[in-house]
């Protein structure tokens, strides 16, 4: 990227594979993927179960473990790589925690049930910013506070069975923030919870994003969850980003027919259909990964290129919005091609400028 | 509620061609006065005070012939609860069940059985719910052989073949074990065993939660589809608030074991009466940026009250943006706020 340092990605992931030695066979579970995030922005990478989401996100942190494997690709903190190189469990560890802080589903495992919540918040404190223990104590009722706990000076001597989920969720965001990182990666963080709860929890996120000028990496399933949060939405399918777009580009003009599909099967409270189009079939098996692309023999559009050939993810100039279109503008959106706030939008199909012209002409 | 309630609504009358068959006016199921307590530990010097879980607290409504209810609430609310209790699988502490116009409360041993052929249950998670050492024609012909309808798994064959085919499945999956399937599949042949015995009525708890997004929306057309040919009656338990909308005609909203709202679907989404519905209803998000964004949220503070003490008067009380000091001594009755549409609240 060209720019001033400041628009700088924090984080690239560049061409990243990580495979699973089974003894049925090696998963290919991260496929070539490749994204960046850059200071204070809010992603989200949203797949089914099995798309390599969460692998992804452990990759950043070093937290492949055997029988997993990065057997290709980068990925870079502000420059620094976290994969390669000698220093690079040095470096894993001085990041870890203290710049980019990992938020995951289930807040009850990711607990020690064994301690007091305000001595876990301590520990982190005393361990990666060195501060004493009175300094310490104060700091976690702070960090209490700030994520929404009522009472945090009494709270901080409960252990994690007293508190309810969305109440954990809190504590573990809390302990994240700890070390004020600059990125926090939140893995399913609300699937867990009750809707309401659920609310109360991105609401929260939302927020110390904004306060904190925290980039934030959300992982989720959920397009419902992403479309209120995040700046840019990255889908994932079988191991690939098959779509990267602006938020509100994505949802007006899926570019991907799976993303279009992913929208067409997940119910609206707001809008009433007869009838759910749902995507007929599974995903592939990752032992053995189609040579074509992933989504073929699901999709409404596949050509026979499609079944023989993987697309890569092209750059994708959206169009203006319904209502406004016409041939005159698909044109003018063809010379839009070297504005750069309107390439910041990649998909990998063959077929999306087909399908985009179809839209145009119908 | 929002300013996001979209005019889209179906106004379609041909009901072969809408989502929802028109359910008939007899009434298929019908709860009365429903409340259900589960002991706890015990409380006091010698533990002398049995503690109450208050479950279910005096619960009212009634199901109609080919139609879907959706049971709406967040966990600890109590709708499994319920389901389970029409169901017969725990027993009630107050209060009736009717079905087909009988009470079955106190029904026992043969008859009690028989019962159950009429009315089955679909679970929530397809990878708990099958047996796997059994093989799918096992599975859905078992409560074949058990009611006796078939004399043996293997003359079942022929019907057991036909319902997988029925439920989306592959021909060859009867001889296969639920492990060689994925989840969606799986759910599908919790869905041909729930259906083996024709019934009538279907508990479906949760029956997507546990899919993937694109695999759910093939469940969900599923269960519609046979409710078309089959007229099946479904109460459909759910905290999706999205899917429950989608496949429901009539929604009920429960909140700590309280029954807070119950209208037509369209009319629970458009003009939710009780303040917890519209919580819950802003609080579900959509999938489309400009609107979510712009969309007005009441986020509750706190939680769910402790089930062993409910506070006294409404239960929502101490989370209600609109609770008086009548609400903190008083439970609101479920009234008739406009025909068809009952809401739990005074001041609404």
């Amino acid at each position: 990227m060209i720019g001033p340092a400041d628009d700088a990605p924090v984080l690239e992931v560049d061409h990243l594979q990580i495979d699973f030695v089974t003894r049925r066979g090696t998963v290919h579970a991260v496929r070539d993927v490749s994204f960046t995030i850059a200071h204070g922005e809010t992603v989200g990478l949203v797949g089914e179960s099995g798309s390599g989401k969460s692998v992804t996100a452990q990759a950043l942190l070093g937290m492949i473990e055997l029988p997993g494997k990065i057997v290709g690709g980068d990925v870079r903190w502000k420059g620094e790589s976290l994969v390669h190189g000698p220093g690079v469990r040095r470096t894993i560890e001085r990041v870890r925690g203290a710049e980019i802080a990992m938020v995951f589903q289930d807040p009850m495992t990711s607990l020690d049930p064994v301690f007091t919540i305000g001595s876990q918040i301590v520990e982190v404190l005393r361990r990666h910013r060195r501060l004493g223990r009175k300094a310490a104590k104060a700091r976690a009722v702070e960090l209490l506070d700030l994520v929404g706990i009522a009472n945090p000076a009494a709270r901080i001597k409960q252990y994690p069975f007293e508190m309810s989920g969305g109440m954990r969720q809190r504590v573990l965001i809390a302990m994240a923030l700890a070390c004020e990182p600059a990125l926090l990666v939140a893995d399913e963080p609300t699937t867990a919870l009750d809707v309401t709860i659920q609310a109360q929890i991105l609401e929260l996120i939302a927020e110390l994003q904004r306060e904190l000028q925290l980039a934030v990496l959300l992982i989720t399933h959920d397009l419902g969850v992403v479309a209120g949060v995040c700046d840019r939405v990255a889908v994932m399918y079988a191991g690939k980003i098959v779509e990267d777009a602006p938020a509100a580009d994505l949802y007006a003009e899926p570019a991907h027919p799976y993303t279009a599909g992913l929208l067409g099967s997940t119910p609206r409270l707001d809008i009433v259909l007869d009838r759910l189009v749902a995507i007929e079939g599974a995903p592939p098996d990752l032992r053995l990964p189609p040579p074509g692309c992933a989504y073929a023999t699901r999709c409404p559009h596949a050509v026979e290129r499609c079944e023989a050939e993987q697309p890569s993810l092209e750059r994708f100039v959206a169009l203006p919005l319904a209502g406004e279109a016409s041939e005159e503008d698909a044109v003018l959106a063809e010379d839009e091609l070297d504005d750069p706030a309107r390439t910041g939008r990649t998909v990998a199909c063959f077929r999306a400028d087909d399908l985009r012209r179809q839209v145009v002409s119908a | 509620m929002t300013s996001t309630t979209s005019s889209t609504s179906t106004t379609s009358t041909d009901p072969a061609r809408t989502g929802r068959p028109v359910p008939s006016d007899e009434l298929l199921v019908e709860v009365d006065r429903l409340s259900i307590n589960f002991p706890v530990g015990r409380s006091g010097f010698w533990g002398q005070h049995q503690q109450w879980v208050h479950a279910v607290d005096d619960v009212s409504f009634g199901i109609r012939r080919g139609e879907t209810l959706g049971l709406v609430g967040e966990s600890g609310s109590g709708k499994t609860t319920i389901g389970r209790a029409i169901l017969r699988r725990i027993e009630p502490s107050s209060g009736w069940i009717r079905f087909r116009g009988q009470y079955i409360t106190d029904t026992k041993g043969e008859e009690l059985r028989k019962l159950r052929q009429y009315m089955q249950l679909v679970f929530q998670d397809p990878y708990a719910s099958l047996n796997p050492r059994m093989t799918v024609l096992q599975l859905v012909a078992e409560p074949l052989v058990v009611h006796g309808r078939a004399k043996s798994i293997d003359a079942a064959r022929r019907d057991v073949v036909k319902l997988l085919g029925r439920c989306g499945l592959p021909e060859d999956a009867a001889d296969r074990h639920p492990h060689a399937f994925s989840g969606g599949q799986r759910q599908r042949i919790g869905i041909a065993r729930a259906l083996a015995l024709r019934p009538a009525f279907i508990v479906a708890d949760e029956p997507v939660s546990a899919l993937d997004v694109s695999v759910r929306a093939q469940v969900v057309n599923l269960l519609q589809d046979l409710q078309h040919e089959l007229g099946l009656t479904y109460l459909f338990i759910a905290h999706d608030l999205s899917v429950v909308r989608h496949i429901s005609h009539r929604i009920a909203i429960l909140y700590a074991g309280k029954l807070v709202e119950l209208a037509d679907s369209d009319a629970v989404y458009e003009s939710p009466r009780h303040p917890y519905t519209e919580a819950l209803l802003s609080s579900v998000p959509i999938p489309d940026p400009p609107l979510q964004r712009a969309r007005r949220r009441i986020v509750l503070q706190g939680e769910i009250p402790n089930p062993i003490h409910p506070p006294p008067g409404c239960r929502f009380q101490t989370r209600c943006p609109l609770a008086q000091d009548r609400c903190r001594h008083e439970a609101p009755p479920l009234e008739e706020k406009s025909p068809g549409h009952r809401a739990a609240c005074f001041f609404r």
